[in-house]
């Protein structure tokens, strides 16, 4: 099974980023590291690699910079990975990001192709979704248990009660949430082989877009203003002396809750 | 030009989502809803009530909704000339809106937590953890896709009547149509409804095992109170995720939320800043909860959450 993980370098979330004031783009440093949720996506293809004697490719758009959040991925066992770096893609929205995706996932050939829910940094939620309707492949989505079956794939998916049983036969579209699997942690011998691993790295013309139909000029979408949202107050805060919980009877009475 | 709902039936009710959305949608004008699921009565007089004059709906059986409602909601979307289509962040509102966006090729504009229609779709939402509000203009030619957050809008009745019910034919689309669903399974959960409750009892990490967890439940028990947690507890497996508060999981916005262990990332924090009274206890003074807290509790949540369940026992 050819197996494609889409995969996606962010600011360590443990070090604040900002906003450009002028393009409202989030200000990435050189160094990215891969996104949290993406280690799931990434687990899961090497298990299902693993499974059938597969092969995984990870694709990601993004300024390559260190390329230090790819070469985690590849530590977990990736075989290789294929980058769209372009400043053409700069200010690109999820659609286009989708689309960039999908055809570089279509170039390279694939019968499963593995995301996370969303990215930790930007959170729209639907580029797996979008990626798949690209491709014109079913999409089981939310899973948070897969395996595969004669010529498919099935998942559970949670529910707003519960959680549902969803299959589909492949080519198709898998996206996990976390704690779906136990990602692994990259070996030595990983991180060593990691440095030997093909990287291809493309630009949006090498997959036949041209500069107006990616990037801000690409956009459906533009942002009119970023204002700073009044905080909360902060409340009393007092270190616990033994007695402290009669402060939180006293004000869950005064709440009318007890 | 109209405003379009999206909604999916759940346990033969229209989704919450879709109520509040249509409270907000009726000032607008004109608002269809796009319904997928059985069609029960029950939920059609619940879009009606809430102001949708007209309802298209298509019966998807066994099929996983996605590719089916996206294809057929881009068909009543051009032959209607909706202007503005809005959906819940919820996971089947995802599914459709992100396939639909592809296949009209449409950005989907997120995470809102207010939307103005005024000659542009504008869409304000919150990002780093709600500290910052981003206004955003959808450009181009119409529809405009907005994901909606839970609670942006409170759902109101309109007291209006049944709508006018529409049925959609299943569309064919080959492969990509073909995700089934083979068996579906209800969770029991004990207590009130995470999204509803008038007090939530949330946990962190600093609760500190899954053994220990037991005395989020119990103090959640003695309040009547629904459980939370942060997402290191999903992702550390001590709970299921739909208990999860924050960005990735459920917004709240109870009378009291209650959190211990609970360091306050900006994640967990944009899915419970809104609650009336919060009540934080944690060992570490420099927790950022401690920053949206109306009392903090600076100690060890295992000697104050005890004592706190056995004076609300003692006064039962």
């Amino acid at each position: 099974m050819r197996i494609a993980v889409c995969v996606k370098q962010i600011p360590d979330p443990a070090t604040p980023y900002d906003l450009d004031p002028d393009t409202h783009r989030v200000v990435r440093p050189n160094d990215q590291v891969l996104d949290d949720t993406d280690r799931f996506g990434v687990e899961v293809g090497l298990q299902l690699a693993e499974g059938d004697d597969g092969s995984v490719t990870l694709f990601s758009m993004s300024p390559s910079g260190s390329l230090q959040g790819i070469r985690q991925a590849l530590a977990m066992g990736a075989d290789k990975a294929v980058i769209i770096d372009d400043a053409a893609l700069a200010g690109s929205d999820a659609l286009t990001t989708s689309r960039i995706l999908a055809a570089a996932i279509e170039r390279e050939g694939f019968d499963l192709v593995v995301a996370g829910t969303e990215s930790t940094d930007g959170y729209t939620g639907v580029v797996p979704q979008q990626i798949a309707e690209l491709l014109e492949v079913p999409s089981l989505t939310f899973a948070r248990k897969v395996e595969v079956t004669e010529g498919g794939i099935r998942v559970e998916q949670q529910t707003a009660g519960g959680y549902d049983v969803a299959e589909a036969a492949l080519p198709a579209l898998l996206s996990v949430t976390s704690g779906v699997v136990d990602p692994r942690y990259p070996t030595f011998k990983g991180i060593m082989q990691a440095k030997k691993k093909p990287i291809d790295t493309i630009t949006a013309e090498d997959l036949g877009f041209t500069t107006d139909q990616v990037g801000d000029a690409g956009a459906g979408q533009t942002i009119t203003s970023v204002t700073a949202v009044p905080s909360r107050e902060a409340g009393e805060i007092i270190e616990d002396d033994g007695e402290a919980y009669l402060k939180i009877v006293a004000l869950l009475e005064q709440a009318k809750v007890i | 030009m109209t405003t379009w709902v999206f909604s999916e039936e759940i346990d033969g009710h229209a989704s919450a989502s879709a109520l509040e959305l249509l409270t907000k949608a009726r000032t607008f004008g004109d608002t269809s809803v796009f319904h997928v699921g059985e069609g029960s009565d029950t939920a059609f007089a619940e879009l009606g009530a809430h102001g949708a004059t007209k309802v298209y709906h298509l019966a998807i059986g066994d099929r996983l909704p996605g590719a089916p409602a996206a294809a057929a909601l881009a068909a009543l979307a051009e032959e209607h000339g909706a202007e503005l289509i809005m959906f819940g962040m919820g996971n089947t509102d995802r599914d459709v809106a992100g396939r639909l966006s592809a296949r009209i090729g449409k950005p989907v504009l997120g995470n809102a937590v207010n939307v103005t229609l005024d000659g542009a779709v504008r869409v304000t939402s919150e990002i780093l953890g709600g500290t910052q509000a981003v206004v955003t203009e959808a450009t181009g030619p119409a529809p405009a896709l907005v994901l909606v957050r839970s609670k942006a809008f409170p759902a109101e009745s309109s007291g209006e009547g049944a709508p006018e019910v529409t049925p959609v034919s299943m569309p064919d689309l080959g492969h990509a149509g073909t995700a089934v669903i083979t068996e579906s399974h209800v969770e029991e959960s004990e207590g009130p409804d995470l999204e509803v409750a008038g007090v939530v009892v949330a946990g962190g990490r600093g609760v500190g095992s899954e053994e220990k967890w037991v005395v989020i439940e119990e103090l959640a028990s003695q309040l009547d109170a629904a459980v939370g947690s942060t997402r290191a507890v999903i992702d550390a497996g001590w709970v299921p995720s739909r208990l999860q508060v924050g960005q990735t999981g459920k917004t709240v916005k109870p009378d009291v939320y209650i959190c211990a262990g609970v360091s306050g990332a900006m994640q967990h924090l944009v899915g419970m800043k809104d609650s009336g009274t919060i009540i934080a206890i944690n060992k570490d003074a420099e927790a950022p909860i401690f920053a949206v807290a109306d009392l903090g509790i600076v100690g060890d949540l295992h000697a104050v959450v005890p004592k706190l369940i056995q004076a609300l026992q003692d006064r039962a």
